[in-house]
């Protein structure tokens, strides 16, 4: 059995409906495929204001380790953060850009 | 670009409650802050999700306007003796332990000695992790690096006449090509004169210790002379030599903070922030796994650079909790530089005396066990794929980063990668405070844990205008029983996971005598921790044997050196959570919460009180933590694990999600069944059932119920049903 196309476009679609919940199989295979490919320095964000707005940072695994803040949106909503971390992520796997 | 949130004023207290007319010192630390106001304010609510009620306090009184200053946080654990003169005046010596190095390479460390900047003499680790004999300038090193966590025995003698000295290292066990058994010899023209004390597992630096040791050290031992090799061995295998100056058995006094000197000198010393005893030394054999029975193979203490117990910092101000002052939940407020903290306790009611027929046992043991907890922070792509979501760091994460001395929690690991089994409240703890979101629980770090996940009940008790007292673990494990007598009802907190044994007791006794339970949580009276016999405001911890464990007790260390008790989980002991609570631990996840369907016994008239104008059979779906009532840690009914069979099992939540699996000691062989898409035991229940004397117990069986109590102003079927039920256990009349 061959493995799964995990660069299907209704992964993606699926994604951008429910980002955060229940999965399909395939996407939280996905998910976590991509996950750990931020290696050492996984995506974060910051809360700057409480449930309200997040920046996107990257942060080194471990103690003391330093905090980078990424240019870019301030987030006000937290499934458009999760939206632009997957795409940032599914870009640096497959080298192309997923679009709007 | 906006700077980073930052935290500048960081605060706490030296005790977790007060009854009115009694004091409490605050110490505070601020940062680039001229001045803070201080005031004394109630919280009611620290929920800042856009469904809940908001921060809600009420100023009580003007505590002042205070200076601010910088206090720095001086981690690391060590000992030192007392009197320290005696030692100052050695010409000759010989110094040798046995010792388990954690982190040789990470700079130097001390391993003994009385030494400061370039005086006097210490037995080191030196830049590379060989064993080192320093004395004044000069330093003789056997140039050969020790392995970690394997065991050593190390000496150093020094003669002042023939101006010699002699370093050994010798690993109990070698391996063929990584000989690091190694000698050296060299003369020196410096002397041991210092004014310095005599430590063990550091020396006195600027202001604060420093060169902490990370590792054990065992059995170690000062004499007045430079002995040859054969005198070495006499004294390491135990002889006390009339040369012999000092000679600390760490087996003696294992529960406390003092260390003994076995030898007629009696060179006692005191361990300061707590580093682990009662751990294993180099001749444990395995035959005995519990120190109490054979201490004598248990006479290694683990040091370790980033042990905290104390932050020892002076106090800002100190306050009087007004007479009549209501029970409750209250903190310090401190107001400057742009920035406010909240420093909480509790006012409780005076000893003996109740103001309310409800109580509310906050639970401040759990509180510290994931005080100042760093996974979000530290964490990678895995913590990323358990939790299901970013983690989104806030104020009090960041000031963690720069602040890593500032003591961790019982999920954390220490920088030697050893579990932290101790966890004070004597420091500033950043996640013990209104309004503050966990990093990686719920989508972007939204969902409350512990503390501020248990406010709402309070803003829920205000908004019902039901009375109720609060109490802390604290107050119940130095108390028993006789805190909670005569309350009608206990309401529990949103995940109260942490127990000792008085408080377990306690419990059990109150619902033995008719009191009535409402566990309004998920995972709770999972863990056996154990709080200092005399030191205030810590508790130990042994995760040992099974459970969720972010990191594992060694085997032969699950007996508590606080207490001698054995350690992990409750249920392995004799107390199954089922009976206790009629559910038990069934499943985590991190991501969103769920609903529960009402099942037939929701019908049965014994439960009809519970349902008192609550229509349709979904319930909680709706909520602040997560979006739903059940969730984040979920407990289930279970016969086989000890459920009372007359329980009604009222309400099953559905529909959890796939990344919510069963504990550890739920899979005793794994399965691609496991997640709760596929396993219905992971669920949470609710559960109604009677007690002997009138009582009762009413179960959530998940953390995130309380989160649902304020939805739509406080009206709701989870805000009616918790109604229902507190207002039928505080009538007298019996139940069922």
């Amino acid at each position: 059995m061959s493995e799964p196309d995990l660069t299907r476009p209704e992964l993606i679609a699926e994604f951008r409906r429910n980002p955060v919940g229940r999965h399909s199989p395939d996407l939280r295979l996905l998910l976590n495929t991509l996950r750990k490919a931020d290696g050492e320095e996984p995506y974060v964000l910051v809360c700057t204001k409480p449930h309200r707005e997040w920046r996107l940072a990257r942060k080194k695994a471990g103690r003391g380790q330093a905090l980078t803040l990424l240019d870019g949106a301030i987030f006000t909503d937290a499934d458009a953060a999760e939206w632009a971390v997957f795409k940032l992520r599914w870009a640096r796997m497959t080298g192309r850009e997923i679009g709007e | 670009m906006n700077a980073l949130p930052r935290k500048r004023i960081v605060g706490y207290t030296d005790r977790i409650s007060a009854a009115p007319g009694e004091t409490i010192r605050v110490m505070v630390s601020a940062e680039d802050v001229a001045a803070y106001d201080a005031t004394l304010v109630r919280l009611t609510s620290g929920d800042l999700h856009p469904g809940g009620s908001g921060f809600i306090e009420r100023e009580i009184a003007d505590l002042g306007r205070h200076p601010g200053r910088v206090q720095a946080i001086a981690a690391g654990s060590y000992a030192i003796v007392d009197p320290a003169g005696s030692l100052a005046a050695l010409r000759s010596l010989s110094v040798l332990a046995f010792i388990w190095p954690t982190l040789p390479g990470k700079g130097r460390q001390v391993i003994l000695g009385q030494r400061r900047a370039r005086s006097g003499f210490a037995l080191a680790l030196d830049e590379t992790g060989a064993i080192a004999f320093e004395v004044g300038g000069a330093t003789v090193s056997t140039g050969v690096p020790l392995l970690a966590r394997e065991w050593a025995f190390v000496a150093a003698t020094f003669d002042a006449d023939a101006r010699r000295v002699v370093v050994h290292q010798e690993p109990l066990v070698s391996y063929p090509g990584l000989d690091r058994r190694s000698w050296r010899e060299a003369i020196v023209t410096q002397s041991l004169a210092t004014d310095a004390p005599f430590m063990i597992a550091a020396e006195a630096g600027e202001g604060h210790p420093t060169a902490h040791f990370n590792g054990k050290i065992e059995a170690p031992v000062v004499a007045r002379e430079a002995l040859d090799r054969a005198g070495l061995e006499r004294i390491a295998q135990g002889a006390i030599t009339p040369e012999v100056a000092a000679a600390w058995d760490f087996a003696r006094e294992m529960g406390g903070d003092r260390i003994v000197d076995r030898s007629p000198n009696r060179r006692h010393g005191r361990l300061v922030n707590l580093p682990t005893r009662a751990m294993k030394g180099h001749g444990w054999d395995g035959s005995e796994m519990n120190w109490t029975h054979a201490p004598h193979q248990y006479g290694a203490i683990h040091f370790h650079d980033d042990d905290l117990y104390d932050a020892g910092w002076a106090a800002d101000f100190a306050l009087t909790v007004p007479a009549e002052t209501p029970s409750g939940v209250y903190a310090a407020r401190l107001t400057g530089g742009g920035d406010v903290d909240h420093v909480p306790f509790v006012v409780r009611p005076p000893k003996g005396r109740r103001g309310a027929d409800a109580v509310f046992l906050l639970p401040t043991a759990s509180y510290l066990a994931y005080a100042n907890e760093r996974a979000g922070l530290e964490g990678d792509g895995h913590l990323q794929a358990f939790a299901n979501h970013l983690v989104a760091l806030g104020p009090g994460d960041l000031w963690l980063n720069d602040h890593q001395g500032a003591g961790l929690s019982l999920y954390d690991r220490h920088g030697d990668g050893s579990g932290v089994s101790i966890s004070s409240r004597l420091r500033p703890i950043l996640n013990l405070r209104p309004g503050v979101t966990s990093a990686w629980v719920g989508t972007a770090g939204t969902a409350p844990w512990q503390f501020n996940a248990d406010l709402p009940l309070l803003d829920w008790l205000a908004a019902k205008g039901i009375a109720c007292d609060v109490v802390t673990d604290e107050d119940l494990d130095r108390e028993g029983m006789g805190l909670l007598d005569g309350y009608r009802v206990m309401l529990t907190g949103s995940h109260p996971e942490y127990w000792s044994r008085s408080m377990y007791d306690a419990l059990q006794a109150y619902l033995g005598r008719g009191g009535r339970m409402m566990y309004l949580g998920g995972n709770g009276f999972y863990w056996r921790v154990a709080f200092h016999p005399t030191l205030p405001g810590v508790i130990e911890l042994r995760r040992a044997e099974d459970g969720i464990r972010d990191w594992v007790a060694e085997g032969g260390e699950y007996y508590m050196s606080f207490t001698g008790e054995y350690g992990g989980m409750w249920c392995r002991m004799g107390r199954s959570i089922h009976a206790l609570a009629g559910v038990g631990m069934a499943g985590q996840g991190f991501d969103v919460s769920t609903y529960y369907r009402r099942n037939s016994a929701s019908r049965d008239p014994r439960a009809a009180f519970v349902f008192e104008g609550v229509e349709g059979d979904v319930i909680g779906d709706f909520g602040t933590v997560g979006g739903g009532a059940a969730g984040l840690e979920v407990d289930r009914y279970d016969r086989a694990l000890g459920s009372p069979p007359h329980a009604l099992v009222l309400a099953s939540s559905e529909n959890l999600s796939d990344t919510y699996f069963p504990p550890p000691d739920e899979i005793n062989n794994a399965s691609a069944m496991m997640d709760a898409r596929q396993n219905t035991r992971v669920r949470a229940d609710l559960v109604l059932f009677t007690t002997p004397n009138g009582g009762a117990v009413f179960s959530t069986g998940s953390i995130a119920w309380i989160g649902s109590l304020t939805h739509n102003r406080y009206d709701n079927n989870v805000s009616r049903i918790t109604e229902n039920v507190l207002r039928r256990f505080l009538d007298t009349k019996g139940i069922g």
